[in-house]
């Protein structure tokens, strides 16, 4: 069994976020990059499977649309115990040109994991599209994942709950919270091997550009917070009720 | 030509989330001078199906096939672009809730659309399609532009709300010609939570953080939540100590939400955290740091000890729910 993870390259999730003078794109001056969180739970899971004696997970590739700067997060996942990365050298465009990108490399393989969406743009779009190119089931909202002989049992939220399924492989599992305890951070020893193992790196295909932004704002400023004391929860309620009318 | 909505129902029923949907789609096809058309998969019960004419909807086309309770991804997208072909339609409208997400990219490939999902109000323009939605997780909006002559679009929970226009509403039967090899997947288990408001329906949400203390501190937060007709959530680390299931972790990496009216006891309003509540409409924050950042969110607070206030307040709802 061979198992892909996509993986992006987001803000670290405390950036403050800012843009540029014409508000036309997101200023990055000063950001740190990470594994999109999702992604890094999703890696760890497909490290647990690959350690899980008779899982028959012979490796596990990360893949990424990304200039050479995002590299850094690849060696990362490399780091954290991947086998081989690729990197499909462009500016990850929009959802469709990303999907369509990854669509080139992500056939041949048994199980591939998305994150529930990215931090960013929040798009929740890259791995139901790429499943859908690339013409095999997906499976949102998982939050856990076992191998089972030729079947995959998941964990998946429906509204109101959760529910257990089993499907054939190939397959895509688009992950949430819960499908690792904790994101793996690297070892010395994972760093150090990271450095000699292998990096391919992919020329994009030709696609259009389907859907684009013309400019971003940030939420209006809020008005002070109204503050009382512990004795006035009386009158913190009723103005619930008669000010802000919410109750 | 039409605007086509999927309205997705559970176990037969449909969510508040529907019939925001519905009021949603009937607006945008008013502003494009269309119809409202909704389309719906498995078996619902015809009086639901009734109500949709209650938001603006003319017309609905049925597939009431009992395979689509799987809720399979792959069958569900075809069956919902079969539908999008028939009607013509160019824009298809699903919920930003968990099927949703699942199934619009899928679409969006099958129909060479383009898609743009948590979308939060109405077109800014038809020519060039201009809407907006959130981005950075509830940081900023961005304001985004489809290309494509078929657009998918996926509308973020509470951000239209249910307007009510009664229409006259008549039902189709619609096969969308699956065979069983187009449903692969097959469920074993399903576990729902009965009788609690769903977190991400919920007009009013009590959250709290690890300044509750311990799980044995929740008893109080859920009876203030029962008062108000609330959902209960949390923090991440609440989460992931064990006091509260991962189903009630809101932020950057939980649920995002939306409610009217938010309480925050003992959280300290994380850029994390903030980024998965600040679309709610009034932030409440109890706090006994009066310089922790979720004040600089909140729109009313009290500075002092949650586990006092939260008695204190049960009374005071009770008071003016009489
Ligand atoms: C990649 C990443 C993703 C993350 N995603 C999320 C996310 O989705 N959601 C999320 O919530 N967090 C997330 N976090 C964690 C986030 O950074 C914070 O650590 C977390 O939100 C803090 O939770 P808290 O407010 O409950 O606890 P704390 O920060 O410990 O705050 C507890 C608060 O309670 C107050 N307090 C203590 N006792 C009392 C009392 N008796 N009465 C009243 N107040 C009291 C304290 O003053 C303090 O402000 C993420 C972190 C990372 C790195």
């Amino acid at each position: 069994m061979k198992i892909l993870v996509l993986i992006g390259n987001v803000p670290d999730t405390t950036t403050k976020i800012k843009f540029n003078a014409d508000k036309t794109a997101f200023d990055t001056n000063g950001v740190q990059w990470i594994i999109n969180p999702w992604d890094e739970l999703a890696l760890t899971r497909a490290m647990e499977l690959k350690e899980t004696p008779g899982s028959g997970v012979e490796s596990v590739t990360v893949a990424n649309v990304g200039k050479q700067d995002t590299e850094a997060t690849l060696r990362k996942a490399l780091a954290i115990g991947a086998d081989k990365a690729i990197r499909v050298d462009s500016e990850p465009k929009d959802a469709f040109f990303v999907a369509s990108q990854l669509a080139q490399v992500a056939k041949g393989y048994d199980l591939v994991f998305a994150g529930i969406e990215a931090s960013d743009y929040n798009g929740s779009a890259v791995g139901g599209m790429l499943a859908e190119m690339i013409g095999i089931q997906s499976v949102s909202g998982v939050s856990n994942l076992q191998i089972e002989g030729s079947k995959a049992k998941l964990v998946r939220e429906i509204e109101g709950g959760s529910q257990t399924v089993s499907l054939d492989f190939p397959l895509l599992a688009i992950v949430q919270k819960g499908i690792a305890k904790e994101p793996r951070i690297p070892a010395m020893r994972g760093i150090m091997m990271a450095r000699t193992k292998p990096l391919e790196v992919i020329t994009p295909v030709d696609t259009d550009i389907r859907v684009s932004f013309a400019s971003f704002d940030l939420p209006p400023a809020k008005a002070a917070c109204k503050k009382f004391t512990e004795d006035q929860v009386n009158q913190l309620v009723h103005a619930l009720r008669d000010e802000a009318k919410v109750l | 030509m039409s605007v086509l909505i999927f309205v997705d129902n559970t176990e037969g029923k449909i969510k508040k989330a529907g019939f925001e949907l519905a009021s949603y789609g009937a607006a945008l096809a008013k502003q494009a001078g269309e119809n409202a058309i909704a389309v719906s998969l498995g078996k619902v019960e015809s009086d639901e199906l009734q109500k949709l004419g209650n938001y603006g909807i003319t017309k609905v086309l049925t597939a009431d096939d009992a395979r689509f309770a799987s809720l399979d991804n792959q069958a569900s997208a075809k069956a919902i672009a079969a539908a999008a072909n028939q009607t013509g339609s160019k824009i298809i409208l699903l919920a930003h809730n968990n099927f949703g997400k699942a199934i619009a990219p899928r679409l969006a490939v099958k129909l060479q659309a383009g898609l743009v999902s948590n979308v939060v109000g109405l077109p800014v323009s038809l020519d060039p399609f201009k809407v907006n939605k959130h981005v950075f997780t509830g940081k900023a909006i961005g304001h985004a532009v489809i290309h494509t002559p078929v657009k998918v679009l996926t509308l973020s929970y509470n951000s239209f709300g249910l307007v009510e226009n009664k229409v006259n509403v008549t039902f189709e039967a619609f096969d969308p010609g699956l065979t069983n090899a187009d449903f692969g997947l097959i469920i074993e288990q399903t576990q729902t939570v009965s009788g609690k408001i769903l977190l991400s329906e919920a007009e009013i949400v009590v959250a709290g953080g690890r300044g509750m203390k311990g799980p044995e501190n929740w008893s109080g937060l859920e009876e203030l939540a029962s008062v108000l007709g609330a959902a209960t959530a949390c923090s991440r680390p609440v989460s992931d100590e064990g006091w509260r299931p991962h189903s009630e972790h809101v932020g950057q990496t939980g649920k995002i939400i939306a409610p009217n009216l938010y309480f925050a006891f003992g959280i300290s309003g994380a850029i994390q955290h903030l980024g998965g509540v600040s679309g709610s409409k009034v932030i409440v924050a109890v706090n006994k740091d009066p310089e922790a950042p979720i004040f600089e969110a909140a729109d009313y607070g009290i500075v002092g000890d949650a586990l006092k206030v939260i008695p204190e307040m049960i009374a005071a709802v009770k008071e003016i729910k009489g």
